[in-house]
């Protein structure tokens, strides 16, 4: 690391440069409304895409080999509680962040024609939106997490009930209001926490031991958040709701970043702070993911509307990510977060092919569609890698994710890698069904023969995302190098605790015996 | 030159499909045929220099997925198992290439079709030259989506587009298998790589294990696992039905993905997995009943099919159920030299039946062909060929290696191997007889097209002919050729360590059969050709009355045993419903219903019963206070 980076406060910069163009945009000044949605569109993509280079140094400047938190940051907030303002990335969040600001200048450009009022708002949010996620992935103290954690939901509400589709104010509390009441039991657990330990500093929770019973209550607590950010089945019904009435780019990010939230939340909260509970209730997090995954499938296999089948694919993607958690094995922790990344970039391009065919037809029906391989064949090899990606198809990113995830599975639990893997077949189906529906066939509908191929704008989305399916599905070991030691350093502690718990115990048995009770 | 030989065709594939629109459809053609036609060429120096020669290469290129103690790295395995498939696949696929060129001459989307051929024989080539599983489970998944993308080519068929779904779903069944397998591999060796894996096998050889509850020897339990993905992938029994609907694709595509290379993937893994399937012999057992009834089950509904490519189609399921019994009685040499063989002959009827198609005007069904050898003399003859070679009728290349995998049954002596030996002997009437028919129905007797057809039969070009030839002229040499590398006395020294046998060699013992087993499938083919004859030829009125006499098995057959209905019923439909009444009864009706909805409806209903409580009146704000002072001045009373 340069001397100038390490002066830097590298992770603050990036956190905050989005919010520096709030301020830009605010200023602008113009009668027309024409002229500020330009200025708002431009001003929002270059702020977006400096950002993205600010975070790229994060990642030159990265250590692969230590499990520390890197870039550290930490100054005073509330002295008098111990809170502090506290920044750090380790191999497991670093990723995320990148992953949040490669997004976002998509997203500008993907609503670049598709939004049409309130431009400059809309980009506000986004800006907003973004600040939130980044800080979110950085922060290492539990009031900064919590209140980047509980931001996010304030811009992607405004998104969703603003500019969303039909039904978007019902969709948009639907949001609200499930994920506010996994915040409000969020809260109440990082109070216990702060009371019990004295500190919000998170390295330090890390390493504190909560007693079993104050565990499974916290776990609980945690996992109500954290499960509907996921989201788990029974509480994912939102999901649909919301990616259906969400304007492209905020399906985009909803998919890409805000659901990996939960999955960032067990491994940085539950799995490290809580090791006996995790080890507890990992039975039920494997029945609750095994059935998000066969459950949501067929359920993907029924759908009609081309944003819900991928809304509840998603699901089930994210079935995978939590059993590869709880699983706690070097390879399927390992694949749960590169199945989260993978998931991210590629859910994230099918909402966006979805969006290219509804700015056109504006309409989301399955059945309105029908051969458009014929009049667009760029936009349906987009379609087909980012469909073949989403089934784990080897040498594409979905793959590494996923096949690192039932194999370390498989380690501890037999049946729940089989019936995980049955997705695997399942996904299969519905994304199949839903290419064939959409893309072969005669071209026979008359609306659909004037639609043009994918502009230039459109391939400088999907350029990019393209590539990095592939790179992430050739070589993976650009990006699993950087969480290795991580979650190596993660699993090792998570064992000791257990095991400790464990030669607690034994050693207690051993006493009871000896006394001859 | 290694690398060269495997990613040649990937570079075709990616100049054609990407550029195909700019560069046009003649540079396409010319730089995937040149592409493939480079990786045959070298693929000869490197078949000599690692078989003959015994220089066994591995090519590391980088690395892949590293996790832990999981590692896999992009690595091209040459040994003699690879380098004999490479050249087959390479060349056979170049042959396809150059007659895809004239078969599709009237197509509108060459170049991507070019370049899919090129991007499934790249895959190819990566399955079979893989150093681990998981690079060969790359290539596995990557001939499935390219078989799709294939037997889907012509998207605007609602068939074949089905056709395409079936054959990845059904693969991907196997595929589960395959998966499962993998990772009890590793849960057992801690790696996946070939030579790891082969020398931790015998000190696992007595684990035990317990998966999915079902406590087992740990080899048997992973071999069977391995063997559900060959099944998906060759098409063997109960994994079978995408096969003879992939014919929904081109005639290069059949050829292509039948006869040289994806199906028999699945022979391939079984023999590069000798070393750990040798340690589990129950598995090996499962392996030859499958493989025989496969064998058995497809020509029987061989025997009555009409479309021309399905019967060849159900040819192929049939020869790949040889391929799996010799497997599993031991003999995976005689395996490897028959899939070899069959490499050459099937191509070459396939292509020559493409031939028949593109003569009789795009028909495929042979109740309306008839009488026009005369017309296709060249196209004919190598359909002779490809029958006889086929039938195993010597000199021709079915001969050698067919006879020495029935013999290798025999030579088992054992229960599973007896078995073999009678449902192969009976298989093999039949193919002599579905094969006799098949060239009687197409080209003898009373032509059954229409007039405007039978004007139109004419002789496909020479791009056509001329890989024909070349087909044809491994089908007639290659048994020969190979006999005594592959099978006979010089097999140790060819195949080394690329393929291991545990005990008696069962190729020796092959050798040693009593005398009526070595003519025993001479007199039922010839049995066959000669029902056939009669039942075509003579008397064509017979078929046409045995099948109105029994018209239960005659529809049992001509339905492919129900197979399609059975699945249609349990799986297919019961997925669609089920998903249905998931998402209307148990997302909407459930949850949101007891869940938000329900919350945010009683919310409302709360809020006007409270609402209702703001009368505006002052006298009920007064008296609710005075009962509100009351019950707190009496808390502290009593609480205090």
């Amino acid at each position: 690391m340069n001397a100038f980076i390490e002066n830097l406060p590298l992770l603050s910069v990036v956190t905050f440069t989005p919010l520096l163009g709030v301020l830009l945009l605010l200023t602008i000044r113009a009668d027309d409304s024409e002229i500020v949605a330009r200025n708002s569109r431009w001003v929002a993509l270059w702020v977006t895409l400096g950002t993205f280079v600010a975070s790229l140094l994060i990642w030159a400047n990265f250590d692969n080999g230590t499990a520390d938190f890197q870039f550290v940051e930490k100054h005073d907030w509330f002295p008098s509680y111990g809170i502090q303002y506290h920044m750090g990335v380790d191999g497991i969040s670093m990723l995320f962040v990148i992953l949040s600001t490669f997004l976002t200048p998509i997203c500008v450009l993907a609503s670049w024609d598709a939004i049409k009022t309130r431009v400059r708002e809309y980009m506000i949010s986004f800006l907003i939106l973004e600040t939130m996620m980044v800080g979110m992935f950085c922060a290492l103290d539990m009031v900064l997490f919590y209140v980047f954690f509980e931001g996010v939901l304030i811009p992607m509400f405004l998104i969703i009930g603003v500019w969303g589709g039909t039904r978007r104010v019902y969709s948009a509390f639907k949001f609200f209001l499930y994920t506010l009441t996994g915040s409000v039991l969020l809260l109440v657990a990082m109070l216990a926490m702060y009371f019990t330990a004295g500190t919000t500093d998170i390295p330090t929770l890390m390493t504190t031991r909560f007693p079993f019973d104050t565990q499974f209550w916290l776990w609980l607590g945690l996992f109500a958040s954290f499960a509907v950010k996921v989201p788990m089945w029974p509480v994912h019904t939102w999901l649909p709701d919301a990616h259906v009435e969400a304007p492209t780019a905020g399906s985009v990010i909803l998919a890409g970043v805000l659901l990996k939230m939960g999955g960032y939340g067990f491994l940085r909260f539950s799995l490290p702070m809580l090791p006996l509970a995790s080890e507890y209730f990992t039975p039920l997090v494997y029945t609750l993911s095994i059935i998000a995954v066969i459950y949501t499938s067929l359920v993907a296999l029924a759908q009609e509307d081309m944003k819900k089948l991928i809304a509840y694919s998603s699901v089930a993607h994210m079935g995978f990510v939590t059993v590869g958690i709880f699983a706690a094995t070097q390879q399927a922790v390992q694949g749960a977060v590169y199945q989260m990344l993978s998931h991210g970039i590629v859910s994230g391009a099918l909402f966006l092919c979805v969006g290219v065919v509804y700015d056109r037809l504006h309409t989301r029906e399955i059945e309105r569609y029908g051969g458009l391989v014929n009049n667009m064949p760029k936009y349906a090899f987009v379609f087909m890698l980012m469909m073949l990606a989403s089934v784990g198809l080897p040498g594409t990113s979905g793959f590494v994710g996923e096949f690192l995830v039932l194999a370390g599975v498989f380690q501890v639990n037999t049946w729940v890698s089989l019936l995980t893997a049955t997705g695997v077949i399942l996904g299969a189906t519905y994304m199949l069904y839903l290419y064939r529906r959409v893309i072969y066939g005669e071209l026979t509908k008359e609306d659909l023969k004037g639609l043009p191929d994918l502009s230039r704008r459109e391939l400088v989305i999907f350029a990019p995302l393209v590539i990095i399916v592939m790179w992430m599905g050739v070589y993976p070991t650009s990006f699993l190098a950087v969480m290795d030691v991580s979650v190596a350093k993660l699993i090792a502690d998570y064992n000791a605790a257990i095991g400790a718990e464990s030669a607690a115990l034994n050693m207690a048995d051993g006493i009871r015996l000896a006394l001859g009770r | 030159m290694y690398a060269a030989a495997i990613f040649l065709p990937l570079l075709g594939a990616a100049i054609a499909g990407f550029f195909g629109r700019r560069i046009g459809d003649r540079a396409s053609q010319i730089v995937t045929c040149a592409g493939v036609g480079l990786g045959a060429v070298l693929s000869i120096p490197i078949f000599f220099s690692v078989a003959v020669g015994g220089n066994e290469e591995v090519v590391t290129l980088a690395t892949w997925i590293n996790s832990g103690t999981f590692e896999t790295a992009w690595a091209l395995r040459f040994d003699t198992l690879s380098a004999v498939m490479v050249m087959t696949v390479t060349c056979v696929s170049f042959l396809i290439h150059v007659y895809a060129v004239g078969y599709m001459s009237h197509d509108d989307c060459k170049p991507r079709f070019m370049a899919y051929l090129s991007l499934f024989t790249f895959a190819m080539l990566m399955l079979v030259t893989a150093d681990n599983l998981v690079q060969l489970f790359f290539g596995w998944e990557g001939v499935g989506v390219v078989s799709y993308l294939l037997i889907g080519f012509w998207f605007k068929k609602p068939t074949a587009n089905a056709a395409a779904i079936k054959a990845f779903v059904v693969n991907r069944v196997g595929d589960f298998g395959f998966l499962l397998g993998i990772f009890g591999i590793y849960l057992l060796v801690d790696a996946v790589s070939f030579d790891t894996v082969f020398d931790a096998v015998p000190s696992h050889a007595e684990d035990a294990v317990t998966f999915f509850g079902i406590e087992g020897h740990a080899l048997t339990l992973i071999a069977l696992l391995l063997f559900v993905g060959a099944m998906g992938k060759s098409a063997q029994l109960f994994l079978h039905t995408w096969l003879p609907d992939a014919m929904e694709g081109p005639t290069p595509v059949s050829a292509l993905i039948h006869a040289a290379t994806m199906v028999t993937a699945g022979v391939f893994l079984v023999a590069r997995m000798s070393p750990l399937f040798e340690y589990a012999p129950a598995a090996l057992e499962v392996v030859t009943v499958v493989g025989a009834s496969t064998a058995f089950f497809a020509a029987t509904i061989g025997c009555v099919q009409n479309d021309i490519k399905r019967v060849i189609a159900y040819s192929t399921c049939s020869q790949l159920g040889y391929m799996f019994f010799a497997c599993g009685v031991g003999a995976y040499s005689a395996a490897i030299f028959h899939l070899m063989t069959h490499a050459w002959f099937k191509a070459l009827l396939f292509l020559g039946s493409g031939s028949v198609i593109h003569a009789m005007s795009d028909e495929q069904d042979m109740r309306k062909m008839g009488g026009i050898w005369k017309h296709v003399k060249v196209t004919y003859a190598m359909m002779w060929i490809g029958t006889l070679a086929l039938v195993a009728v010597p000199p021709f290349a079915g001969y050698y290696s067919k006879d020495m995998i029935l013999e290798a049954a025999y030579g088992a002596h054992t229960s599973v191997g007896q078995y073999a030996f009678i449902m192969g002997i009976a298989a093999a009437l039949m193919t002599a007889f579905y094969s006799g028919r098949l060239l009687f129905m197409t080209f003898h007797g009373e032509p059954r097209a229409e007039k405007e057809v039978m004007d139109h039969v004419h002789e496909s070009p020479l791009i056509m002919t001329l890989p024909l030839a070349g087909l044809a002229i491994g089908a007639i040499f290659a048994g020969y050729i190979g006999y005594d590398v592959f099978i006979g006395d010089g097999r140790d020294m060819f195949w080394r360590d690329a393929i291991a046998v545990l005990g008696n060699d069962p190729i020796e013992a092959a050798h040693h059969v009593p005398a009526w087993v070595v003519w025993s499938p001479m007199v039922v083919t010839l049995l066959g050709l000669g029902l056939a004859y009669h039942l075509y030829m003579r008397r064509p009125d017979i078929p046409g009355r045995l099948a109105a006499s029994y018209p239960l098995v005659y529809k049992f057959l001509l339905n492919k045993w129900y197979f399609d209905e059975l699945y249609d019923f349990l799986f297919v439909r019961p997925a669609f419903r089920i998903g249905r009444v998931l998402w209307k009864r148990g997302d909407e009706g459930v949850i949101d219903r007891f869940g938000p909805d329900g919350i945010s409806a009683s919310v409302i209903a709360g809020a006007k019963r409270l609402g209702a409580v703001q009368t505006g009146y002052l006298y009920h704000y007064a008296f609710a206070m005075i009962i509100g002072i009351a019950l707190f001045v009496s808390w502290i009373v009593v609480g205090g």
